[in-house]
Protein backbone atom coordinates (compact mmCIF):
# COMPACT_ATOMS: atom_id res chain seq x y z
CA UNK A 1 0.00 0.00 0.00
CA UNK A 2 1.62 3.34 -0.67
CA UNK A 3 2.25 6.35 1.90
CA UNK A 4 -0.91 8.19 4.05
CA UNK A 5 -0.95 11.50 2.22
CA UNK A 6 0.16 13.69 5.73
CA UNK A 7 0.02 17.07 4.62
CA UNK A 8 -3.88 17.06 4.54
CA UNK A 9 -3.71 15.78 8.33
CA UNK A 10 -1.10 18.43 8.90
CA UNK A 11 -2.51 21.37 7.39
CA UNK A 12 -5.74 20.60 9.31
CA UNK A 13 -3.43 20.14 12.21
CA UNK A 14 -1.96 23.24 12.23
CA UNK A 15 -4.54 25.50 10.46
CA UNK A 16 -6.21 28.20 12.24
CA UNK A 17 -10.15 28.33 11.13
CA UNK A 18 -9.23 30.36 8.12
CA UNK A 19 -7.08 27.87 6.57
CA UNK A 20 -9.61 25.49 7.20
CA UNK A 21 -12.21 27.28 5.83
CA UNK A 22 -9.70 28.33 2.80
CA UNK A 23 -9.69 24.30 2.33
CA UNK A 24 -12.47 23.67 1.94
CA UNK A 25 -13.14 26.44 -0.52
CA UNK A 26 -10.63 25.19 -2.42
CA UNK A 27 -12.11 22.27 -2.68
CA UNK A 28 -15.36 24.02 -3.51
CA UNK A 29 -17.32 22.89 -0.48
CA UNK A 30 -17.85 26.19 0.46
CA UNK A 31 -18.05 29.07 -1.74
CA UNK A 32 -16.25 32.49 -0.18
CA UNK A 33 -18.70 35.41 0.85
CA UNK A 34 -21.92 33.06 1.66
CA UNK A 35 -20.29 31.62 4.40
CA UNK A 36 -19.96 34.00 7.77
CA UNK A 37 -16.59 36.11 6.88
CA UNK A 38 -13.73 34.05 7.76
CA UNK A 39 -11.51 35.98 10.63
CA UNK A 40 -9.55 38.27 8.53
CA UNK A 41 -5.78 37.60 9.62
CA UNK A 42 -4.56 40.21 7.35
CA UNK A 43 -6.49 43.37 9.43
CA UNK A 44 -4.98 41.82 12.84
CA UNK A 45 -1.54 41.62 11.71
CA UNK A 46 -1.01 45.29 10.14
CA UNK A 47 0.31 48.26 12.37
CA UNK A 48 -1.10 51.70 12.22
CA UNK A 49 -4.50 52.84 11.90
CA UNK A 50 -4.48 53.31 8.06
CA UNK A 51 -3.72 49.94 7.14
CA UNK A 52 -6.45 48.58 9.61
CA UNK A 53 -8.65 50.65 7.64
CA UNK A 54 -7.33 49.09 4.29
CA UNK A 55 -7.29 46.00 5.06
CA UNK A 56 -11.20 46.29 6.17
CA UNK A 57 -12.00 47.14 2.55
CA UNK A 58 -12.06 51.02 3.49
CA UNK A 59 -10.14 53.93 1.39
CA UNK A 60 -9.39 56.65 3.81
CA UNK A 61 -10.98 57.69 7.24
CA UNK A 62 -12.64 60.98 8.93
CA UNK A 63 -11.88 62.20 12.00
CA UNK A 64 -15.21 62.52 14.25
CA UNK A 65 -16.04 63.38 17.80
CA UNK A 66 -19.62 61.75 17.32
CA UNK A 67 -18.63 59.34 20.21
CA UNK A 68 -18.76 58.86 23.77
CA UNK A 69 -16.11 56.65 25.63
CA UNK A 70 -18.22 56.07 28.47
CA UNK A 71 -16.50 54.49 31.14
CA UNK A 72 -13.07 54.09 29.63
CA UNK A 73 -10.64 55.41 31.75
CA UNK A 74 -7.47 57.84 31.11
CA UNK A 75 -5.36 56.52 33.22
CA UNK A 76 -5.23 52.60 33.61
CA UNK A 77 -3.65 50.96 36.74
CA UNK A 78 -3.59 47.48 34.90
CA UNK A 79 -2.81 47.33 30.99
CA UNK A 80 -4.37 43.65 30.82
CA UNK A 81 -7.39 44.51 31.43
CA UNK A 82 -8.42 48.12 30.29
CA UNK A 83 -12.31 49.19 29.88
CA UNK A 84 -13.14 50.27 26.64
CA UNK A 85 -16.85 51.47 26.28
CA UNK A 86 -17.57 53.06 22.70
CA UNK A 87 -21.15 54.91 21.28
CA UNK A 88 -21.03 55.90 18.25
CA UNK A 89 -23.35 58.22 17.79
CA UNK A 90 -22.85 58.97 13.79
CA UNK A 91 -26.04 57.84 12.06
CA UNK A 92 -25.96 54.00 10.36
CA UNK A 93 -23.58 52.88 12.31
CA UNK A 94 -22.15 49.70 10.96
CA UNK A 95 -19.51 48.43 13.09
CA UNK A 96 -16.82 49.72 15.84
CA UNK A 97 -13.58 48.84 15.73
CA UNK A 98 -11.10 49.41 19.01
CA UNK A 99 -7.51 50.25 17.79
CA UNK A 100 -4.29 50.55 20.28
CA UNK A 101 -1.66 52.47 18.38
CA UNK A 102 1.37 50.89 20.49
CA UNK A 103 0.26 47.54 20.87
CA UNK A 104 2.01 44.82 18.57
CA UNK A 105 -0.76 44.56 16.13
CA UNK A 106 -3.21 47.66 16.15
CA UNK A 107 -6.73 46.27 15.61
CA UNK A 108 -7.75 44.57 19.05
CA UNK A 109 -11.68 44.02 18.37
CA UNK A 110 -14.27 44.68 15.09
CA UNK A 111 -17.94 44.48 16.26
CA UNK A 112 -20.49 44.33 13.30
CA UNK A 113 -23.51 46.02 14.69
CA UNK A 114 -27.14 44.73 13.13
CA UNK A 115 -29.91 46.70 12.80
CA UNK A 116 -31.59 46.45 16.41
CA UNK A 117 -28.85 46.54 18.31
CA UNK A 118 -27.19 49.72 19.91
CA UNK A 119 -23.97 51.11 18.68
CA UNK A 120 -22.31 50.40 21.52
CA UNK A 121 -19.72 47.86 22.89
CA UNK A 122 -17.95 47.40 25.85
CA UNK A 123 -15.13 44.96 26.87
CA UNK A 124 -11.50 45.00 28.22
CA UNK A 125 -8.39 45.11 25.95
CA UNK A 126 -4.38 44.71 26.60
CA UNK A 127 -2.23 47.50 26.20
CA UNK A 128 1.14 47.48 26.14
CA UNK A 129 2.14 50.59 27.07
CA UNK A 130 0.36 54.41 27.16
CA UNK A 131 -1.06 54.96 23.52
CA UNK A 132 -3.66 56.20 21.25
CA UNK A 133 -6.37 54.65 21.37
CA UNK A 134 -8.99 54.98 18.55
CA UNK A 135 -12.55 53.99 17.92
CA UNK A 136 -13.21 53.36 14.12
CA UNK A 137 -16.49 53.85 13.07
CA UNK A 138 -18.32 52.61 10.07
CA UNK A 139 -21.10 54.05 9.16
CA UNK A 140 -23.17 54.26 5.91
CA UNK A 141 -19.82 52.50 4.41
CA UNK A 142 -17.55 55.10 5.37
CA UNK A 143 -14.82 55.39 7.65
CA UNK A 144 -14.67 57.33 11.29
CA UNK A 145 -12.09 57.80 13.85
CA UNK A 146 -12.24 59.21 17.43
CA UNK A 147 -9.25 58.80 19.06
CA UNK A 148 -8.51 59.32 22.68
CA UNK A 149 -4.72 58.79 24.74
CA UNK A 150 -4.96 55.97 27.48
CA UNK A 151 -1.68 56.24 29.83
CA UNK A 152 -0.87 52.87 31.32
CA UNK A 153 1.15 52.51 34.13
CA UNK A 154 2.03 48.82 34.42
CA UNK A 155 2.27 47.51 31.01
CA UNK A 156 -0.70 44.66 29.83
CA UNK A 157 1.00 42.55 27.29
CA UNK A 158 3.11 40.12 29.73
CA UNK A 159 6.53 40.74 27.74
CA UNK B 1 -14.37 22.29 26.63
CA UNK B 2 -13.73 25.39 27.92
CA UNK B 3 -15.43 26.64 31.05
CA UNK B 4 -19.17 28.22 30.14
CA UNK B 5 -19.73 31.76 29.75
CA UNK B 6 -21.46 33.48 32.48
CA UNK B 7 -24.63 35.88 30.56
CA UNK B 8 -26.39 37.75 31.65
CA UNK B 9 -29.32 39.57 29.95
CA UNK B 10 -31.62 42.16 31.56
CA UNK B 11 -34.54 44.03 30.10
CA UNK B 12 -33.66 47.75 31.15
CA UNK B 13 -36.11 50.08 29.51
CA UNK B 14 -36.81 49.38 25.81
CA UNK B 15 -33.50 47.36 25.64
CA UNK B 16 -32.37 44.50 26.55
CA UNK B 17 -28.47 45.02 27.80
CA UNK B 18 -26.24 41.95 27.25
CA UNK B 19 -23.16 41.06 29.75
CA UNK B 20 -20.94 38.08 28.93
CA UNK B 21 -17.86 36.39 30.73
CA UNK B 22 -16.36 34.13 29.08
CA UNK B 23 -13.47 31.63 30.26
CA UNK B 24 -10.65 31.75 27.98
CA UNK B 25 -6.68 32.48 28.37
CA UNK B 26 -6.31 35.13 25.24
CA UNK B 27 -2.43 34.01 24.85
CA UNK B 28 -1.20 36.60 22.50
CA UNK B 29 1.77 34.07 21.61
CA UNK B 30 4.39 36.92 22.51
CA UNK B 31 4.63 35.78 26.47
CA UNK B 32 7.15 33.56 27.62
CA UNK B 33 6.45 31.27 30.13
CA UNK B 34 9.19 30.07 33.65
CA UNK B 35 11.64 28.17 31.46
CA UNK B 36 11.87 30.65 28.74
CA UNK B 37 9.76 28.90 26.07
CA UNK B 38 7.08 31.27 24.00
CA UNK B 39 3.54 30.41 24.92
CA UNK B 40 1.70 29.88 21.41
CA UNK B 41 -1.27 32.66 20.40
CA UNK B 42 -4.42 31.09 21.64
CA UNK B 43 -7.11 33.22 21.38
CA UNK B 44 -11.23 33.98 20.63
CA UNK B 45 -11.56 34.58 17.11
CA UNK B 46 -15.03 34.67 16.35
CA UNK B 47 -17.82 36.03 18.57
CA UNK B 48 -22.15 35.83 17.60
CA UNK B 49 -24.93 36.40 19.84
CA UNK B 50 -28.54 35.67 18.57
CA UNK B 51 -31.94 36.20 19.99
CA UNK B 52 -33.96 34.09 18.69
CA UNK B 53 -32.19 33.08 16.18
CA UNK B 54 -31.18 36.36 14.38
CA UNK B 55 -27.77 38.00 14.61
CA UNK B 56 -27.74 40.79 17.49
CA UNK B 57 -23.90 41.19 17.24
CA UNK B 58 -20.78 39.66 15.51
CA UNK B 59 -17.22 40.41 15.97
CA UNK B 60 -13.77 39.56 15.25
CA UNK B 61 -11.46 39.09 17.79
CA UNK B 62 -7.51 39.86 18.12
CA UNK B 63 -4.88 38.36 21.08
CA UNK B 64 -5.31 41.85 22.19
CA UNK B 65 -8.79 41.22 23.99
CA UNK B 66 -8.24 40.90 27.45
CA UNK B 67 -7.87 36.94 29.26
CA UNK B 68 -11.44 36.12 30.25
CA UNK B 69 -13.05 38.38 27.65
CA UNK B 70 -15.85 40.75 28.97
CA UNK B 71 -18.36 41.86 26.82
CA UNK B 72 -21.41 43.71 27.07
CA UNK B 73 -23.56 45.71 24.38
CA UNK B 74 -27.85 46.18 23.94
CA UNK B 75 -30.53 45.73 21.43
CA UNK B 76 -33.92 46.17 20.88
CA UNK B 77 -36.93 43.70 20.15
CA UNK B 78 -36.73 41.30 22.92
CA UNK B 79 -38.97 40.34 25.88
CA UNK B 80 -38.84 38.20 29.10
CA UNK B 81 -38.43 34.48 28.61
CA UNK B 82 -36.60 34.96 25.21
CA UNK B 83 -33.32 33.06 24.68
CA UNK B 84 -29.90 34.81 23.76
CA UNK B 85 -27.14 32.85 22.81
CA UNK B 86 -23.56 33.59 22.52
CA UNK B 87 -21.12 31.46 20.14
CA UNK B 88 -17.17 32.02 19.71
CA UNK B 89 -14.44 30.33 17.81
CA UNK B 90 -10.91 30.53 18.74
CA UNK B 91 -7.42 30.22 17.01
CA UNK B 92 -7.23 26.65 17.38
CA UNK B 93 -10.95 26.01 16.52
CA UNK B 94 -11.96 25.46 19.55
CA UNK B 95 -15.79 26.54 20.11
CA UNK B 96 -18.29 27.11 22.76
CA UNK B 97 -21.73 28.50 22.92
CA UNK B 98 -24.02 29.33 26.16
CA UNK B 99 -27.18 30.95 26.38
CA UNK B 100 -29.27 32.90 28.78
CA UNK B 101 -32.83 33.57 29.05
CA UNK B 102 -33.84 37.05 28.90
CA UNK B 103 -35.02 37.94 32.52
CA UNK B 104 -37.75 41.20 32.90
Amino acid sequence: MGEINTSRRQALKQGSATAILGMFVAAGLVRPGTAHAAWNQAAFSVKGVDNVVKSLGGAGTAATKDISWGSTPEIAENGAVVPISVTSNIPKTESIAILVDKNPNTLAASFTIPPGTDPNVSMRVKMGETSQVHALIKADGKYFVATREIKVTLGGCGG
Amino acid sequence: MADPMRIRAKIEGDKTIVRVLMAHEMETGQRRDAAGKVVPAHFIQEVTATHNGKTVLSAQWGPAVSKNPYLQFQFSGAKAGDKVVISWVDSKGDKRTDEATVAA
